[in-house]
């Protein structure tokens, strides 16, 4: 069992077909599978433990995934964007490995000599010159096919590990083989370090649907790309959907409407997305179908998801409990189980908020420092939220996030929500910073909407005290130009915490 | 029969690799299928050569084996002369 068997069934139905659009190179499927099969030989030459890569999205990243599979090494994608000294770290916790991609870098980096340094065009070119290689076939699935750091935010990062099994049983368990048609393409912008960057090229390969890769994320590259390539399928983080939504009302306020007849699908996750933004694009964009994705690197990708036909059932629907849903990440996938516990690890019914925990075949759940999940393969996401009685899952944050007052758990997500209906506010985040009385307060950050009045201290707590309670009430208010975000669209609390305590 | 394990038919083209496993025995186009493709090919029996489709996952009566086939060909796959069934699962949405 070996994720390359994904890039050799789509080869098997149709070498031919164009399976990879990146810098208007056409990839065909038997093209790639060479070049795959050229990088496997490649790094079994080497002899190194790990296969990097350090560079932008480009054909290098998928050849190298595939390549690494064959050869049997796990595939380690980095973050590009960390400092020298983050990334000197983890270069030394992969030693030995064949890096491909910004070997300038990697060179002046501390201790990287004991590696094997490929430029992305050079990479390219050997893995189509080098020829064939002889894959093992009988394997269990149970080696390690990639390996992710994680953004580290409590600690030194983790490097969580997928074995092939996990990610071909999330493939084969959501994907049906060969299910798109010729005149499909799905648009890949999300960095090839994202789990998310992986699992769409596992999925659109196994879908065969032709994939276009963009290098970045710009609002106006992408449109020309969906435009250009007749796109049918993008997934967006909330905040590349949110310049996108920007940018069409740009264009259509200045006469131009651009043809997106050919866009059917936009899958978002990543991050939580603001109702009124995914409300605003519904109705921007009513032929188009949205999906909403939950998932983590430690899952192979998206374990629940809210389908196109509840996003429309929810936005036109007077009931409040089915418009309620279009703030939920809609349901689990039908091969795993997800389970609400306590703090004490005690199932919770339905509406009541606790840990949410995962079970299955694509839930890995291990890291190379050890494993996280529990005696009957449980895994705690360490993310909060509360299944309705439907089943629709609905998050409430990281338990890290969670601000404890008193005793008592406040969400950062209630508070936030409520600031954000205040027509002055653009954006807002709800922190818990010390306190000697009360072990932590709220504090809240706001971003005040351009050409509004900056409501007052009392106005905001009394919003707050009206509406949810008087416990969360913040005792600290700061008014910032703009949230800190990472690349990804994820609010770094940390960055906020850190402003309330200098 | 471990799951991972890929199987190769005596007869025609056809590959499957085990996804759940069982103590059974599957043919192809009327003989066994083994890991190792036999040199002198068997001959297919025309009761058991409607084919095999790349990408499908086929189940036995029980539902406890589960093979997905990753290479067509003309053989029927089937376990004690009775031909196997698709699975059949709702489509998701493309979420990726």
């Amino acid at each position: 069992m070996n994720v390359a068997l994904i890039l050799q069934m789509a080869t098997d139905a149709d070498p031919q077909r164009v399976g990879l659009v990146c810098t208007r190179r056409n990839w065909s499927y038997g093209e790639l599978l060479q070049a795959a099969l050229g990088a496997a030989a490649i790094i079994a030459d080497t002899g190194c433990e790990h296969v990097a890569l350090l560079d932008e999205h480009s054909e290098a990243a998928p050849i190298a995934l595939f390549g690494a599979a064959l050869a049997g090494k796990p595939y380690v994608p980095l973050n590009y964007r960390l400092p020298d000294a983050d990334l000197a770290a983890l270069l030394a916790r992969i030693r030995p490995a064949c890096i491909i991609g910004d070997i300038d870098r990697i060179g002046q980096l501390h201790g990287a000599s004991d590696h094997h340094c490929l430029s992305r065009t050079g990479f390219i070119a050997a893995a189509e010159r080098a020829g064939d290689f002889a894959l093992e076939e009988n394997s269990d699935g149970q080696d390690i096919a990639v390996q992710i750091f994680t953004s580290g935010t409590t600690g030194a990062p983790k490097a969580a590990l997928l074995r092939h099994a996990n990610l071909l049983g999330y493939i084969l368990g959501s994907v049906e083989f060969c299910s798109a048609g010729e005149n499909e393409a799905q648009l890949v912008c999300v960095p090839p370090y994202h789990i998310a960057g992986i699992s769409a090229i596992l999925s659109s390969v196994y879908a065969m649907r032709k994939i276009v890769l963009l290098p970045g994320f710009h609002p106006d590259t992408w449109l020309d790309a969906a435009i250009s390539e007749r796109v049918s399928n993008a997934f967006v983080v909330p905040t590349m959907l949110s310049r996108i939504i920007e940018r069409i009302g740009e264009l259509s306020d200045a006469g131009v409407a651009p043809d997106f007849s050919a866009l059917t699908s936009i899958a978002y996750g990543g991050g939580r997305m603001p109702v009124e933004l995914i409300e605003r694009a519904l109705d921007l964009l009513p032929d188009t179908r949205f999906t909403n994705a939950y998932g983590l690197t430690e899952t192979s990708s998206t374990i629940a998801l809210l389908g196109p036909e509840d996003h429309r059932l929810a936005r036109q629907s007077d009931d409040p409990g089915i418009r309620a849903r279009l703030a939920s990440v809609g349901q689990p996938l039908p091969t795993l189980e997800i389970a609400i516990r306590d703090e004490q690890g005690h199932p919770l019914p339905a509406g009541q908020r606790g840990d949410i925990y995962v079970r299955g075949e694509q839930v890995s759940g291990e890291y190379r420092e050890g494993s996280a999940l529990d005696a009957d393969g449980w895994f705690p996401t360490r993310d909060a939220g509360w299944l309705d009685k439907d089943g629709y899952l609905f998050l409430a944050g990281r338990t890290d996030d969670v601000i404890v007052r008193g005793g008592e758990n406040i969400s950062p997500g209630e508070i936030e929500d409520l600031l954000l209906s205040h027509p002055a506010i653009a954006d807002a985040a709800a922190v818990g910073v010390p306190s000697v009385e009360w072990g932590e307060v709220v504090a809240i950050a706001v971003v005040i909407r351009p050409g509004h009045h900056v409501p007052s201290e009392a106005e905001l707590c009394g919003l707050i005290r009206e509406r949810l309670r008087s416990s969360r009430v913040p005792e600290h208010i700061r008014l910032l130009p703009v949230l800190p975000y990472n690349e990804m669209g994820k609010l770094l609390r940390r960055e906020i915490r850190a402003l309330f305590q200098a | 029969m471990k799951p991972g394990t890929k199987l190769k038919s005596a007869v025609c083209d056809t590959e499957v690799m085990v996804i759940r496993g069982a103590h059974v025995t599957i043919e192809c186009g009327g003989a066994p299928m083994a890991e190792d493709k036999p040199d002198e090919g068997a001959v297919i029996n025309e009761e058991f050569a409607a084919g095999s489709q790349i990408g499908k996952r086929y189940v036995d009566a029980s539902g406890e084996l589960e093979v997905l086939c990753v290479k067509a060909g003309q053989g029927t796959l089937a376990i004690a002369g009775v031909p196997m069934a698709f699975k059949e699962a709702k489509p998701l949405p493309a979420s990726d």
